[in-house]
């Protein structure tokens, strides 16, 4: 039996509608009870439309939401339940990597202390010196395929492929467990996607990270995920192995979201090529 | 013999800089027919959406300059016509769709007068767009231009079109939008339309729907589609043809049947492999280590040569010409022949 990493339990979220001058707007179900369980080790994918509540969902995870009705376990703690302190150390081992690389990193903050500030903050469960905390973020560097003469560079002097991997870095940085990737790769060029994309296989594989992998991009969900869950308004729709989702969808949705994915390759009504 | 519909020859472009002069383009040659979808890919930076910008004229100059080379409307430079000129053109023989919905409409205005106010524009050139003679009344002509709105708004497939008119363009989704975007190029009924990455914004669902969308109009008005994208997958699904363009030049061009299905240049070769396919296992995705070449000091001869993984002495002595491979199928690497039997090592 695998452990659970991540239990989200008949989660839903409403949002109040608003009463103002120009009349007033309904409230929003941007969840609708939601359940799936994540097990240690493995990639989980959720797939969805723009509006279809999977930032929600991660905000949830994060506990910068509260769910109106419903739990959110990691390892087996109940979010909803913690003090403020509790949460603290929780989140040490759960991060975040967000999907554009060029707002997620602060322009006026060098490498160093972009890195070293998870470490800053969960001072009190890593309890590292300023020395360690050095050692540790150039260690961090080279993890994520840069070195330690990127340290005291700024977020400008950088691509988009390298400040995503500063934003990996940092993620690691507080040695968490359970990784969530909000669209990682979606505002990188195909070429450096796949450079991310394999570098996030990479460290699954040395530091036995769960993921949480979100995206609207389906070929990036089947490459890197093992499971995958499809939302859509709120609602999940259908979740199951990667590979048994993509080659026999159960849902009306799933095909539609598979039929429309742009697969590189011939047009049958070309006929003509190798 | 007909005259090709967009015909774009050595066009050299440079772009001054703080840092010095860069060379973004550097020798395009683009021919697009009526009834062609040419899409135009390769990485952030290479110089696709300059080239479309270019045709249009919308780059402004400076910083920009164009150091030789030509762009042929039907015979015409567009690049000798003056602002004026090229201001009549806009809208009614190029029409041009941009990658993102909600900052091209104008918010304060509603969705029917702003496409009004393009059919009219597009009439004073040729009065038979809205189908009313140019002696006909004010009232007369606004009351032709906005029936054509709503039957544009209809043929885009957005529902209750003439209701909708009236909306503002905060009243619409982002695929909705586009759909408005597309109405708007469409409606001055252009012999050009460039897109420049117009489904980059939306979901997977809406973008097949907006490529289906762009392909029927093709066939509808029998104009060419310049498709701007940095995604081969929209290209294999919506073009005819595809040019990929690295560092300012077009390094494999032909029919997408022949170039997805055989590409030569090891940078096509490369892109693809960098896509995740069905069959990818998982830690065997090929990526294209390096990045895009600094284009103020460009490296000697193929511009590509310091990636590519087949690189020789011999391509950095000069910049290599394309070579033709198959019917209209070419590819600018000085190994283009021998890459079948590289490939099988």
């Amino acid at each position: 039996m695998t452990e659970i990493m991540l239990e989200i339990d008949n989660v839903s979220k409403i949002y109040p509608g608003r009463r103002g001058i120009f009349g007033s707007s309904p409230e929003v179900h941007a969840l609708k009870n939601v359940s799936l369980s994540v097990r240690k080790g493995e990639s989980f994918g959720l797939v969805g439309e723009s509006g279809s509540g999977k930032t929600t969902l991660t905000r949830s995870i994060l506990h910068l939401e509260t769910p109106t009705s419903g739990s959110i376990r990691v390892q087996g703690q109940d979010l909803g339940k913690l003090s403020d302190a509790e949460l603290r150390r929780l989140r040490s081992r759960v991060q975040i990597v967000f999907q554009d690389p060029y707002a997620s990193l602060n322009p006026r903050m060098s490498v160093y202390d972009i890195i070293t500030e998870p470490l800053v903050i969960h001072h009190e469960t890593l309890g590292l010196t300023n020395r360690q905390r050095s050692d540790r973020a150039a260690e961090l560097l080279s993890l994520v395929g840069m070195g330690p003469q990127h340290l005291h560079r700024y977020p400008h002097e950088f691509s988009g492929g390298q400040r995503q991997r500063i934003c990996i870095a940092r993620a690691l940085a507080s040695g968490p467990e359970l990784l969530l990737l909000d669209e990682p790769t979606s505002a990188l060029d195909v070429s450096v996607q796949a450079q991310v994309l394999n570098l996030l296989c990479e460290l699954q594989d040395r530091l036995g990270l769960t993921y949480f992998f979100i995206s609207h991009d389906l070929a990036v969900v089947r490459y890197l995920c093992d499971r995958v869950a499809l939302i859509n308004r709120g609602e999940l729709v259908e979740q199951g192995d990667c590979a048994d989702i993509f080659d026999a969808p159960e849902s009306e949705y799933a095909r539609m979201l598979i039929g429309a994915m742009p697969e590189v390759k011939v047009p049958a009504s070309a006929g003509r090529g190798g | 013999m007909t005259q090709p519909l967009l015909s774009i020859r050595d066009l050299h472009l440079r772009m001054s800089s703080f840092d010095g002069r860069a060379h973004v383009l550097n020798g395009i040659n683009l021919t697009v027919n009526r009834g062609e979808i040419w899409g135009l890919v390769g990485e952030s930076g290479c110089g696709k959406s300059l080239t479309g910008l270019s045709v249009s004229r919308l780059q402004p100059t400076p910083p920009a300059h164009y150091t030789a080379g030509e762009i042929l409307l039907e015979g015409h430079d567009l690049l000798k016509l003056s602002q004026a000129e090229m201001q009549r053109l806009r809208g009614k023989r190029i029409g041009m769709i941009f990658q993102d919905p909600t900052t091209n409409l104008n918010p304060a205005f509603r969705i029917g007068d702003q496409l009004v106010d393009v059919a009219l524009a597009a009439a004073e050139r040729d009065p038979d767009v809205i189908g009313c003679s140019p002696n006909a009344g004010r009232r007369e002509r606004r009351q032709a231009a906005r029936k054509l709105a709503g039957e544009m708004l209809a043929r885009v497939g957005i529902p209750n079109a003439l209701a909708r008119l009236n909306d503002y363009p905060h009243q619409f989704s982002g695929g909705m939008r586009q759909r408005v975007l597309i109405a708007m190029a469409l409606i001055g009924r252009p012999d050009l339309l460039i897109a420049d990455e117009p489904t980059t914004a939306l979901d997977v669902s809406v973008q097949a729907q907006i490529l289906e969308l762009i392909k029927n109009s093709v066939k509808d008005f029998d104009m060419g589609v310049v498709l701007i994208t940095h995604n081969l997958g929209v290209v294999a699904q919506t073009c005819s043809h595809v040019a990929v363009m690295y560092a300012g030049n077009i390094v494999e061009s032909g029919p997408v049947a022949a170039v997805i299905g055989n590409p030569v240049h090891p940078y096509t070769r490369a892109l693809m492999s960098a896509i995740p396919t069905r069959e990818t296992r998982r830690g065997e995705l090929r990526g294209l280590a390096g990045s895009v070449p600094n284009l103020i000091t460009p490296p000697p001869g193929c511009r590509f040569a310091p990636r590519c993984q087949f690189a020789q002495p011999a391509c950095t002595a000069a910049m290599p010409t394309p070579v033709s491979v198959g019917d209209s199928h070419a590819a600018a690497c000085i190994r283009v022949n021998e890459m079948e039997a590289l490939v099988d090592d």
